[in-house]
């Protein structure tokens, strides 16, 4: 077993019921190499204050519950030690630019309206049904759109969009990748619907390409270059509309 | 209390339960649903599943193969009819992925790319590299937000099931967010709240998975089936229990002692060569790997890790290139959450406890006794895996019978009036006993009851079992349950986000399926699929045990077990053997 050490770690406290606004507590955690922030937040929770909550469940990194911010950056506790942050103390806070619900829970259903309006589902050309068959897909095909396919919706790219922070009319990095990814599916045929979520003001025209979120993205979905990619279709759209009486062929 | 209607709630947002919503909204226009989740359902724990799901496609392989493998690999204790109809819906259901946008692995001509898993005659497994789960949870979760007719119910806290009449009326829920309680009022439901691994310590499950599903239906005397059969993965990392995917050795990944011996092939799975081959050596079933390494550990031969012994899973062979397409996922956590590389060293794993055989019983359709209630995926005991479960064989069932029991759902909400007066009342008198909770002084904490149970089961109920060892268990689970019901001590006596207070609730259900496991274990004096005894029992005793356990609730006391035949169509028992031994037999 590896070496105990103790860190202090300071955590966000707000409880509804109680507090007129958000106070500090310091916590005195014991800790060995390989303990992440989030079993660090566990051992608070299961031995020293049971109130403390939070939101967390795979413990691997893929279910996108447990991100907050740790000494202001946005991280997803699981993946994140405190051996890297020993001897400094850690100051844990929930992810910013959500309302807080309590402690390091935050109000996730601004996102979750926007991940509804991108039409984040396959749109094919022609209905099918399992007795047509699974369509072909190449694996170069597939790897136009696998990149933004790894969101795990964890929210850390709208903690970190200072876009985001200013105007949450933004529809935002994770909800743009996710459209972009069903856009690039050589099996998808809704792009047009998919155009006015993406020429909206909220839409990539919202985004000044600070390139935070792809630097935060724990899945590498990079979700700037999803933007970056449909600012070009939506200006082709933008001069399409006047070259054809119908707007943009799909 | 606010009463939330609809024909058909669904509680759980995994797999199973987006599945079943689909189906109701799809093939059964006209009937709303309300899908009620502990978490947004993107976060279930259908996301972490890694190596893949079964549907015969490749030209080696056939039904009949998928059904024997299936049958066999659960050592005969399989509904062999429900088996049939899994077998020929797999396919279809992957097929339907496919054209809801999974992103499944492909040849270079962009047809469909199976893999080998462990147990199987043919390459089987639909892949989606090593994220299967994470690829099918979020396209089944993206393609339902294009049904109006399913209402989502995100973080909220199922308690209890409402039975009045002899039948299903109702779902009583905590809203999280604010800790009221809230009447889903429904004609019929559908369980999806997958398995209840947490009762071990050692697991490779997310925290979520806590079993209290089982335990809902079980407090409403619906029987829990073959809850003795739990499977111990064999290839976890020591201390965190992260999976590292059946995949590994599917690509031809192979298990090391700590002489560097290939130690399997001592465990009636080789010869070692030739290698690779099918249902031999590493592509043996789970159980008889992780039984294997028991022995290894008990001789000797594992390696030291700060947490408990290990064994190698080496990579190497394979060259980067492979490994990065096919097991990204797996290196990554390798190297966050073990520190190696499994490009360059092999990874140190061993057995934790990966899922649930036994379940809610259910029938083909998903229909379980008490009429108005479904049951489908891991919650559930639909026959499928008998006494041990074949990988890739759980993300399939999920589709399957998830399918099947929202459509049996359906059907029974359109037959069925609406509901009984009575049912409020008894919602606010579970609702009371739960708030009352927050009220309560004195009692243990959550944590030390938690640990408690983790240790009995470890001590009980693990991958070996002994007759007074297990006996110990169920009278170390009754003096829990007791300490339990003498009182939870909360620091938490709010209402709002209150994560401590619904612990309390889960783990009140969770002590109770962990009871069912060791008292069906207890009675079963054979060895079996993942129950093996050594105590006198080493042998499968078709005589005395060809047949599922049932256990029934009898509330506080301990509970009662039953046994029921086990349906057999057209495989009858034989001996269970792999490796060299396997090929003499077909």
């Amino acid at each position: 077993m590896s070496q105990t050490r103790t860190i202090m770690i300071e955590c966000l406290r707000y409880d509804p019921e109680q507090d007129q606004a958000p106070h500090y507590r310091t916590y005195e955690v014991p800790f060995t190499d390989e303990m992440s922030v989030l079993e660090g937040l566990q051992y608070i929770k299961d031995h020293l204050d049971g109130s403390l909550t939070f939101r967390w469940s795979c413990r691997m990194a893929i279910c996108g519950s447990c991100g907050c911010m740790v000494n202001h950056q946005p991280i997803l506790s699981c993946q994140s030690f405190l051996r890297d942050y020993y001897p400094a103390r850690i100051r844990v806070e929930p992810l910013e630019h959500f309302p807080i619900v309590k402690d390091l829970v935050i109000d996730q259903s601004d996102f979750l309206g926007k991940l509804e309006s991108v039409t984040p589902y396959l749109v094919p050309a022609q209905p099918l049904t399992p007795e047509d068959g699974p369509n072909l897909q190449t694996p170069r095909q597939i790897e136009d759109y696998l990149g933004y396919a790894q969101c795990i919706n964890c929210l850390l790219c709208y903690a970190a969009c200072p876009q985001y922070g200013l105007n949450n009319a933004f529809t935002g990095p994770a909800a743009l990748a996710l459209l972009a990814r069903y856009n690039a599916d050589s099996r998808d045929a809704g792009q047009k619907t998919r155009m006015e979520v993406v020429n909206a003001e909220e839409g990539v025209w919202g985004c000044t390409l600070v390139g935070l979120c792809s630097e935060v993205c724990p899945k590498h979905v990079d979700p700037a270059r999803a933007i970056n990619r449909n600012k070009i279709n939506s200006t082709q759209d933008y001069f399409l509309r006047f070259l054809a009486p119908f707007g943009r062929g799909s | 209390m606010q009463v939330i209607q609809s024909d058909v709630v669904i509680i759980g947002g995994g797999g199973a339960g987006l599945r079943a919503a689909i189906a109701v909204a799809q093939e059964a226009p006209g009937l709303s649903v309300a899908l009620v989740s502990k978490v947004v359902p993107m976060r279930s724990h259908t996301v972490a599943a890694e190596g893949g799901s079964a549907g015969v496609i490749h030209p080696d392989d056939s039904l009949d193969k998928h059904f024997d493998d299936t049958v066999s690999g659960g050592d005969w204790l399989c509904e062999q009819d429900v088996v049939e109809y899994f077998v020929g819906q797999c396919t279809r259901e992957m097929i339907q992925l496919e054209q809801w946008g999974c992103p499944w692995s492909r040849r270079d001509d962009g047809s469909i790319n199976v893999r080998f898993f462990g147990g199987m005659k043919s390459p089987r497994t639909w892949f989606a590299a090593d994220k299967t789960g994470f690829h099918i949870l979020h396209t089944l979760f993206q393609t339902s937000l294009q049904f109006p007719a399913i209402r989502r119910h995100d973080e909220f806290f199922c308690t209890d099931l409402l039975v009045e009449d002899g039948r299903l009326q109702g779902v009583l829920a905590l809203c999280i967010a604010t800790g009221e309680p809230v009447l889903f009022q429904c004609k019929a439901a559908v369980l999806a709240t997958g398995g209840a691994s947490r009762v071990f310590g050692q697991n490779t499950n997310a925290g979520i998975v806590t079993g209290e599903g089982m335990g809902m239906a079980y407090a409403q005397g619906v029987p829990l089936r073959d809850m003795e059969f739990v499977q111990w993965h064999p290839t976890a990392l020591p201390g965190s229990g992260i999976l590292m995917t059946e995949g590994c050795r599917g690509e031809g990944g192979i298990l090391l002692n700590k002489d560097g011996h290939r130690y399997l092939q001592d465990y009636g799975l080789g010869p070692l060569d030739p290698w690779p081959r099918p249902r031999a050596m590493e592509l043996g079933p789970r159980d008889r790997l992780s039984q294997a390494f028991w022995h290894e550990d008990q001789a000797g031969r594992t390696l030291q890790t700060p947490h408990g012994t290990a064994v190698h899973l080496d990579l190497r062979h394979l060259g980067e290139k492979k490994i990065m397409e096919r097991l990204p996922m797996i290196c990554e956590l390798a190297r966050t959450f073990a520190a190696v590389d499994p490009v360059t060293a092999p990874i140190p794993v061993r057995p934790a406890v990966h899922y649930t055989m036994g379940g809610v019983l259910c029938d083909v359709h998903g229909a379980t006794p008490l009429p108005g209630l479904y049951a489908a995926g891991e919650c559930s005991s639909v026959g499928i895996h008998g006494a041990n479960r074949l990988g890739s064989n759980s993300l399939a069932e999920l589709l399957v019978f998830g399918r099947a029991a929202g459509l049996s759902a359906a059907r029974h909400a359109r037959e069925t009036h609406a509901a009984s007066a009575a049912l409020q009342a008894q919602a606010e008198s579970r609702a009371a006993v739960h708030l009352d909770m927050l009220r309560r002084e004195g009692g243990t904490r959550v944590a030390r009851l938690r640990q408690r149970l983790h240790e009995i089961m470890e001590a009980g109920v693990g991958i070996v079992r002994e007759g007074p060892r297990m006996a110990r268990a169920c009278e170390q689970l009754a003096e829990l349950r007791e300490q339990f019901r003498a009182g939870v001590a909360l620091d938490d006596r709010g209402r709002a986000f209150n994560t401590e207070w619904l612990t309390a609730i889960e783990l009140g259900h969770t002590l109770q399926v962990a009871e069912a496991m060791a008292h069906a274990a207890l009675l079963r004096q054979e060895s079996r699929g993942a129950h093996m005894r050594i105590d006198g029992f080493e042998a499968r005793d078709d005589e005395r045990f060809l047949c599922h356990s049932l256990i029934h609730s009898q509330g506080d006391a301990p509970p009662r077990v039953t046994h029921s035949p086990v349906t057999i169509t057209r495989s009858q028992p034989r001996a269970r053997v792999y490796g060299g031994a396997a090929q003499n037999q077909s």
